[in-house]
């Protein structure tokens, strides 16, 4: 009895160790396939396949986004292999399979051991990744944030798609454009622990309190659809049941504004209740075509991951130190100039985000 | 034989009581969200609900099946994703194919991982447990390669398979009949069906269940390949509700419809689950999905009620189960 008590438990224990290295594979396995498909990233097969292998030494950049099957980071990652591989450097790109900070952690410690010069994180937790990238800068690698940070102490520079402040500015015009100046609004956000939302939506509020302009409009709720489908759902649904009188939803997440746009095209609330936010135009061409959304925005995830792979070149070979007023000259997008940011660190303000509309969104859908 | 007679009417209500008690857990759960907000009880909150409930309600009846045979399948969340994947891949390059194919396609990729499920448990002999969290990162990883990362949105989709989660008869959405037919159906096949008998037999007592002659493992097949073929169909009508799918669709869903039997009574040893308690079940998981953003409390107190609701409803559950328990053993003294 106590031996198949002894089987049962190693058993057990070597499902979960299969299970842990399952996506690893899966994230080795499906790179290839997606660059082999488009084609115009045929190289990124080969970089991949080296990530693998333990090999040290310099002119390595990593980049670890939150999580695999993610177009928007595909691309993201992509961004960033463009700039390394411009400047005749060599490219990782790791994710894990789950967004969690316990799969990056893993990630960058892998990274660490490989030796390379600088890692870039998408972090899905600005705190819980700190004793890693701790580690990481005190082994010599420069470590750099994108999109979504990681506190100050965790990192040299932040690489910011638009100043939290400036951006909600940009934000509140249009839900104040979309509402025509007043009445109930509300935000139908990602998960309440997700750094750059809750920056957001607290210059938002700053923003409301200070401006005389906004004293008509109320902003009713708060919502977090957990970047579930389902959940997300449910939210928007409970939004529309709870605030009939409703004008206007604004989604700063891709999932959320996609399954919002679904809910009021089911509903066909479309001209009644108007939704903005940021997405993903190929999720939203078609609530973009049929009226519901008039207008969103997202910035290109292509030059962000781009302008992060000259930060983190520019970092390792010293034109920049990450203090305030560096300039660099990042490719194709020109130059940059490091600044102060809200939480003491400093970052690099990428510029506002495209707008997609319906002139617009035909050229773009295909594309990310 | 008077008495036994006595003893079956007892084992009767005693059966209506326990599942009494989560009705009527429900009942007071809904007057007090009702009390809370006004709009939960109007009929489009309600619509809502039973929409976004029908596809938990698919599933749960399929892994009922399987946790009545002692298993359970932990590879659900990932067949939804594989089949909904297919069907919407296949619409992607095929628009003007019917809606019901693309239901048929799905539920064909669904019969044959679950069928792979079944024959590892029953053949194979594997834990199910284990073999179905193999099989899960196995359909996940395909879902990932046939789609190259890549998701189909809505506006590569046809408008005929988007309709199969809008349209529907009169104020009834397609989503809820199916569900319903597909619960009334099994429901059917459990209790009156000889097969569906011989599900509870070899999950009650495997060892006497073959010694009786039932074939144990086409059974188990069976019931793997059953919920497979539910999950396939799940997986098509959660891509066309959603008209996105992506490679993560329903990671760890399987746990909310392991919850979902677990709070209808389904025994995780095997051998006992109903579908009027499972029904229960579901709609509980449903509506607490539904209400806890209506009561408007932060989302952190969301998580909070809700574990606690769960909790309560279990501890109940367990309560009325050890009295049904304390009575049946008393008339076998007597």
């Amino acid at each position: 009895m106590k031996k198949w008590m002894t089987v049962v438990c190693l058993l057990i224990v070597a499902a979960f160790v299969f299970a842990a290295c399952a996506p690893a594979a899966e994230t080795a396995s499906q790179v290839p396939e997606s660059s082999t498909e488009s084609g115009e990233a045929s190289a990124e097969s080969s970089t991949e396949a080296s990530a693998g292998t333990e090999t040290t030494g310099s002119g390595k950049h990593a980049i670890v986004f939150k999580n695999t099957g993610n177009p928007y980071g595909e691309k993201e990652m992509e961004g960033f292999e463009n700039a390394v591989k411009e400047a005749g450097q060599e490219a990782i790109l790791r994710a894990p399979d789950q967004p969690t900070a316990e799969g990056q952690i893993q990630i960058i410690e892998e990274l660490i051991a490989q030796g390379v010069d600088s890692i870039t994180v998408v972090a899905n937790d600005p705190d819980a990744l700190q004793p890693a990238l701790t580690k990481a800068m005190q082994a010599g690698i420069k470590v750099i944030a994108v999109d979504s940070g990681v506190n100050a102490q965790s990192r040299e520079l932040f690489v910011n798609q638009a100043g939290s402040e400036l951006f909600f500015f940009f934000k509140q015009k249009t839900a104040y454009e979309m509402c025509s100046g007043s009445g109930e609004f509300a935000i139908l956000s990602a998960t309440s622990q997700a750094t750059n939302q809750n920056a957001w939506i607290e210059a938002l509020q700053k923003i409301m309190e200070s401006d005389e302009k906004y004293k008509d409009m109320e902003l009713v709720k708060v919502a977090y659809g957990d970047d579930l489908r389902d959940k997300s759902v449910s939210e928007t649904e409970a939004l529309l049941q709870s605030y009939p009188d409703l004008k206007c939803i604004v989604a700063p997440t891709t999932v959320g504004i996609a399954a919002a746009g679904k809910v009021l095209t089911d509903k066909n609330l479309g001209g009644k209740v108007a939704l903005t936010g940021l997405g993903l135009p190929s999720e939203m061409a078609e609530y973009i075509d049929n009226g519901v959304c008039e207008y969103m925005f997202l910035w290109n995830p292509l030059d962000l991951g781009y302008l992060a792979g000259y930060t983190a070149m520019a970092l390792t070979d010293g034109t920049i130190t990450g203090a305030t007023g560096d300039k660099f000259e990042a490719g194709t997008l020109g130059e940059y100039t490091v600044v102060d940011a809200s939480d003491g660190g400093t970052e690099i303000i990428l510029g506002p985000p495209f707008r997609f509309d319906s002139s617009n969104i035909a050229e773009w859908k295909d594309v990310y | 034989m008077k008495s036994s007679v006595n003893i079956l009417e007892k084992n009767k209500t005693k059966k209506i009581f326990r599942e009494l008690g989560l009705l009527i857990f429900l009942i007071v759960l809904c007057v007090v969200f009702q009390a809370i907000n006004p709009t939960f009880f109007t009929w489009e909150n309600l619509a809502d609900m039973l929409r976004n409930t029908s596809i938990l309600a698919i599933l749960a009846v399929g892994m009922m099946m399987v946790m009545i045979t002692g298993g359970i399948d932990l590879s659900v969340g990932a067949i939804v994703a594989l089949a909904g994947m297919v069907s919407a891949l296949t619409v992607q390059y095929v628009p003007q194919l019917p809606a019901v194919v693309a239901i048929l396609i799905g539920m064909g990729v669904g019969i044959g991982c679950g069928a792979v499920n079944g024959v590892l448990v029953a053949k194979g002999r594997i834990i199910p447990i284990i073999a179905t969290l193999g099989m899960m990162n196995v359909f996940r990883g395909l879902t990932y390669l046939i789609s190259g990362s890549k998701w189909v949105s809505a506006h590569q989709m046809s408008d005929g398979f988007k309709s199969i989660a809008t349209s529907g008869i009169g104020p009834l959405n397609t989503l809820i009949i199916i569900a319903v037919v597909v619960v009334l159906i099994f429901y059917y096949f459990l209790n009156y069906n000889r097969t569906g008998r011989y599900i509870y037999a070899v999950g009650s007592n495997p060892e006497s269940a073959v010694i009786t002659g039932i074939k144990k493992d086409r059974i188990l097949i069976m019931s793997y390949t059953l919920l497979g073929l539910l999950t396939g169909l799940a997986g098509v009508l959660w891509v066309a509700k959603f008209a996105s799918a992506q490679g993560d669709t329903a990671t760890g869903y399987e746990m909310n419809v392991i919850a979902a039997c677990v709070l209808g009574g389904v025994s995780v040893s095997g051998g006992t689950g109903k579908v009027g308690g499972l029904l229960l079940g579901v709609l509980l998981l449903g509506v607490l999905q539904n209400a806890l953003p209506l009561i408007n409390v932060s989302t952190f107190w969301e998580d909070f009620i809700q574990g606690i609701i769960i909790l309560v409803a279990i501890l109940l559950n367990i309560s009325v189960k050890r009295r049904a328990d304390k009575n049946a053993l008393k008339r076998r003294e007597i």
